[in-house]
């Protein structure tokens, strides 16, 4: 608040109230209601439902689908988190680097954070395609028969590629915004102390970097948890179930396909609780980040 | 042009910090009145709750004839300049002129009027169309007051208005409102932290610390009879040096020389400005010199007399000094105080 | 030395190599939507029959055309240009009513003396912990029993809860010098006046990014309108990915290639060229309101 603030009692009111009631009616309410039926078990056919306390979450502890799901989603967190952090930081220490087409290079790199997961899904599609695609002509060339849609780990790699394909503008933009708010001051102190430019990099640069990457951890962590659903629910053709999924992609399936809503609804507290954790580090780390400037 | 008449006024926050202890003046129509104290003195909230920025907590303002304390800012009829300008960014230099005139309905004409004269009289008539951040330090600092003059208020705030310009500049711009002020004959109250502007500025100067006024008086009352070690050592520079002494049969003395004043027996203060300490040969107290600075047509001696540090500001006669020399202090220029309370004895 | 050295610096090796990297790394992005620009030049039975190509064919017209123009192929009662239509109606309908909200909550937040703005700011901030896609089941629910499924509000306005905006608008506001509101209110300006007259010009830019960013993210929304919209008339280009990957992969027929990449390159196009011409705002919203 402003020292100086306005003391208007109605007007802030009623500035506040759509938000409010928009969050409170699409955010709240759904939020408790997937709370609350995480401890019924539906009726198949529709017809009410009944109280069975902790039960969907023991089937869900209990489930090796379950587990199946959750260890997939570990390794391609993992793996997605890490190549498009190593890859961006790699492209962003190079285009912070080069004198000549800096901003070209920065153009090039960071345009494809526009494009729709799904549409990124589509583009793996496309160059893994049983038939035509480029990428199943080279595996084919060197006598590996890739088959998308219908080999499990076939289709994990695919995922995989175009998940970090399209996460990897956003850490390079985030990457070389925190290379160029590194004062010239400090660069230039850091050239005298050091000749070798690896060591400055991994001395200086990657120790002022690291809020920055932290930062970024938990948004790829997020990423690679929910906002890869697009690219999953293409590169799986409609057969999810001999396809490697997601939690997230989970939720969906059991809820909406299988009308499971209370398994679903453990599901979703269960990621509730995740997201939380991952949140409540983001904003340890922050803190930290405000003593490091 | 008014006057300000304020009554036993006071500000508390609602954690219970108590900024402002309740304090009563007058000020007369016409009159520059200058709140001098080191940061978080209570200056600054003084001058925003006569602005009416920060609420009253208890005790009565007057502008003119009128209470005002529930009134907005925008209904006391005052004015005030920013430390940082405050300009609008985004408007012109006549447009951040006009907007206070302009949301008081004035006519057209009357706002170019109005903003004409005020630019003439600042010398920013070039510059009306250009952007704040086309123009200078010196040369916002002049629309901001440009934005205080079109209204004609009863009263014009300043709050610390020169601190963000270079040295030159503050000393031209401290000559350029004070005669601005004069020549429009209207009542205002300056907040700085900067001692010389307090003095060259001030019809009277307050000095504030920690939420209470020490002191009222004329630049020259507050500078020869300051009323505690607090003001003493605040106004003026270098500062005054502040001495323990004792007061032995009525006589005070340091290091056991008498300085041929007398009071009460006990502990006290002895002030003496450095400007107004002699080195002669004939002197009776002893200085032990340990640096020289050079400031060209004097030079600062820093040392100790008796012990404690001790500053003289000698006239620069380019001779040689020993480390040892002798002062001598005129008995009136002796300023003494309670060592106690710091008031003046 | 007495030589006076020269400027120019000899070409490095490991300037090279720095170049090489970027050069390698600008062609992995761009090269999967080259081949679907490459795609959709040529038609169905050349690709089905040779795969896909590298250089353009002369179908490109005939096949923007028949995505654009024609219904038929993957939907059955709209065409492209609706869905196009349908698309910017969610994009820019989410970014206004994102920056009307988020300002008018944050501007309440920040400039008010309101005893429960603190409390208000937790019920806001809450809401980035929780994603759409963990309460997405109970959302439908919701909206559906609403009776807003199949509208464009429905598409809109649950997406709408949530605090990103208002973080931003706030941590802007704040930043605003202290100075400027009170210079407002000597000057005579209420709430209405100073949020008009002076901190939306100043919050221009700000505005500016945050809309790119905005309409991005709506434009790119997949999962909410799958669910929330059956209806094909109110289908987004990204929505229909989902239709024509069906009819691409899971029809018995030849698929319709051609047509199915001109309608993908018409769901990049217009968020990839907000992002290229308007870097700098974009840039500045993103890394802005990601802190």
């Amino acid at each position: 608040m402003k020292r100086a603030a306005f003391s208007q009692p109605l007007m802030p009111v009623a500035l506040l109230l759509p938000q409010l009631v928009i969050i409170a009616v699409f955010f709240y309410w759904p939020a408790w209601e997937a709370i609350y039926s995480s401890f019924f078990l539906q009726d198949p056919f529709g017809f009410g439902s009944n109280f069975v306390g902790a039960n969907n979450y023991t089937r869900l502890a209990t489930s090796s689908e379950y587990a199946k799901v959750a260890g997939f989603t570990v390794f391609f967190t993992v793996i997605v988190t890490v190549l498009s952090l190593g890859t961006a930081l790699l492209l962003a220490v190079k285009a912070d680097k080069v004198v000549r087409g800096a901003k070209t290079y920065r153009t090039l790199l960071m345009w494809v954070y526009a494009i729709a997961p799904p549409v990124a899904g589509f583009l793996g599609a496309l160059l893994f395609d049983q038939n035509i695609g480029p990428i199943t002509d080279l595996f084919a060339f060197f006598g590996y028969n890739l088959q998308i849609g219908l080999n499990y780990n076939d289709t994990a790699f695919a995922m995989i590629v175009v998940s970090v394909w399209k996460q990897i503008p956003v850490n390079f933009i985030f990457l070389l915004s925190g290379l160029q708010s590194i004062p010239v001051a400090v660069r230039e102190a850091a050239l005298i102390d050091n000749k070798s430019g690896t060591r400055r990099f991994w001395d200086i640069t990657f120790p002022l970097l690291a809020p920055t990457a932290f930062f970024l951890l938990i948004i790829n962590i997020t990423y690679a948890l929910f906002d890869t659903f697009g690219v999953i629910d293409i590169m799986v053709k409609g057969n999810p179930a001999s396809n490697p999924i997601t939690l997230v992609y989970k939720v969906y399936t059991d809820g909406f396909r299988g009308s499971d809503l209370g398994g679903s609804s453990a599901q979703s507290v269960v990621l509730m609780v995740l997201v939380l954790a991952l949140t409540v580090m983001q904003f340890r780390m922050l803190e930290r980040r405000i003593h490091y400037t | 042009m008014a006057t300000v008449s304020v009554t036993d006024i006071s500000k508390t926050y609602p954690n219970g910090a108590q900024a402002v202890h309740p304090a009563s003046f007058d000020i007369a129509d016409g009159e520059l009145i200058v709140l001098v104290g080191p940061s978080g003195c209570g200056k600054s909230t003084l001058l925003r709750m006569v602005a009416g920025l920060e609420d009253i907590t208890t005790g009565d303002l007057h502008i003119g004839a009128r209470l005002v304390n529930n009134l907005d800012p925008a209904e006391r009829d005052i004015a005030m300049v920013f430390q940082n300008y405050a300009l609008y960014p985004h408007m012109s230099v006549a447009k951040n002129m006009a907007y206070g005139l302009k949301n008081r309905g004035a006519s057209k004409e009357q706002i170019v009027a109005k903003v004409d004269e005020a630019a003439e009289m600042l010398s920013l008539t070039a510059l009306l169309d250009r952007r704040p951040s086309q123009l200078s330090g010196g040369q916002r600092q002049r629309v901001a007051m440009g934005r205080a003059i079109v209204r004609d208020p009863a009263l014009f705030l300043f709050d610390e208005p020169l601190s963000n310009l270079d040295a030159k500049l503050r000393h031209q711009m401290r000559v350029e409102i004070r005669n601005l002020q004069r020549r429009l004959n209207v009542t205002a109250m300056y907040v700085t932290h900067d001692q010389v502007e307090a003095m060259t500025m001030a019809d009277r100067i307050f000095v504030l610390n920690a939420g209470r006024i020490e002191q009222i008086g004329t630049p020259s009352e507050i500078y020869r009879k300051p009323a505690s070690t607090f003001v003493a050592s605040f106004m003026g520079a270098p500062p005054m040096n502040l001495l323990s002494a004792q007061s032995v049969g009525g006589q005070v003395q340091i290091g056991g020389v008498a300085l041929g004043l007398s009071c009460a027996d006990g502990d006290v203060t002895v002030g003496i400005r450095p400007e107004q300490v002699a080195v002669t040969q004939g002197g009776t107290i002893p200085f032990k010199l340990t640096l020289v600075e050079e400031l060209g047509a004097s030079r600062l001696l820093h040392g100790t007399v008796a012990g404690q540090d001790f500053v003289v500001n000698a006239p620069n006669d380019d001779a040689a000094l020993a480390d040892d020399l002798m002062l001598d202090f005129a008995p009136d220029a002796l300023h003494l105080f309670d060592a106690q309370t710091g008031q003046r004895l | 030395m007495t030589k006076i050295s020269h400027n120019k610096k000899p070409l490095r090796l490991s300037t090279v190599v720095d170049h090489a990297i970027l050069v390698i790394g600008a062609l992995v992005m761009l090269f999967p939507v080259y081949l679907a620009l490459t795609t959709t030049s040529h038609d169905n039975i050349t690709l089905s029959r040779e795969g896909l190509k590298f250089g353009f064919g002369d179908q490109m017209g005939v096949n923007f055309y028949t995505a654009m123009f024609e219904k038929g192929g993957f939907t059955e009662q709209i065409d492209g240009t609706k869905m196009l239509i349908n698309s910017l109606i969610l994009g820019i309908g989410f970014a206004i009513g994102k920056i009307v909200l988020s300002m008018a909550a944050a501007y309440a937040i920040v400039y008010f003396r309101l005893r429960f703005a603190t409390f208000a700011f937790w019920i806001i901030f809450t809401t980035i912990l929780l994603p759409l896609e963990v309460r997405i089941l109970p959302s439908y629910e919701v909206v559906t029993g609403l009776g807003m499924a199949n509208t464009y509000a429905g598409l809109i306005v649950p997406l709408l809860a949530s605090a990103t905006g208002t973080f931003f608008f706030r941590q802007f506001f704040l930043s605003v010098p202290e100075e400027l509101v009170e210079a407002a209110r000597i000057d005579g300006a209420g709430p209405g006046k100073f949020f008009i007259d002076i901190l939306v010009p100043l919050s221009r830019t700000m505005i500016a990014a945050i809309f790119i960013i905005m309409f991005v993210y709506g434009w790119n929304q997949y999962l909410w309108p799958t669910l929330i919209t059956t209806d094909e008339s109110l289908f987004t280009l990204v929505r229909g990915i989902k239709q024509i990957t069906q009819s691409v992969y899971e029809g018995n027929t030849i698929p319709e290639y051609g047509q199915a990449w001109a309608l993908a390159i018409i769901a990049m196009l217009p968020p990839v060229l907000i992002v290229i011409f308007f870097q700098s705002w974009f840039v500045k919203g993103l890394v802005e309101s990601e802190k």
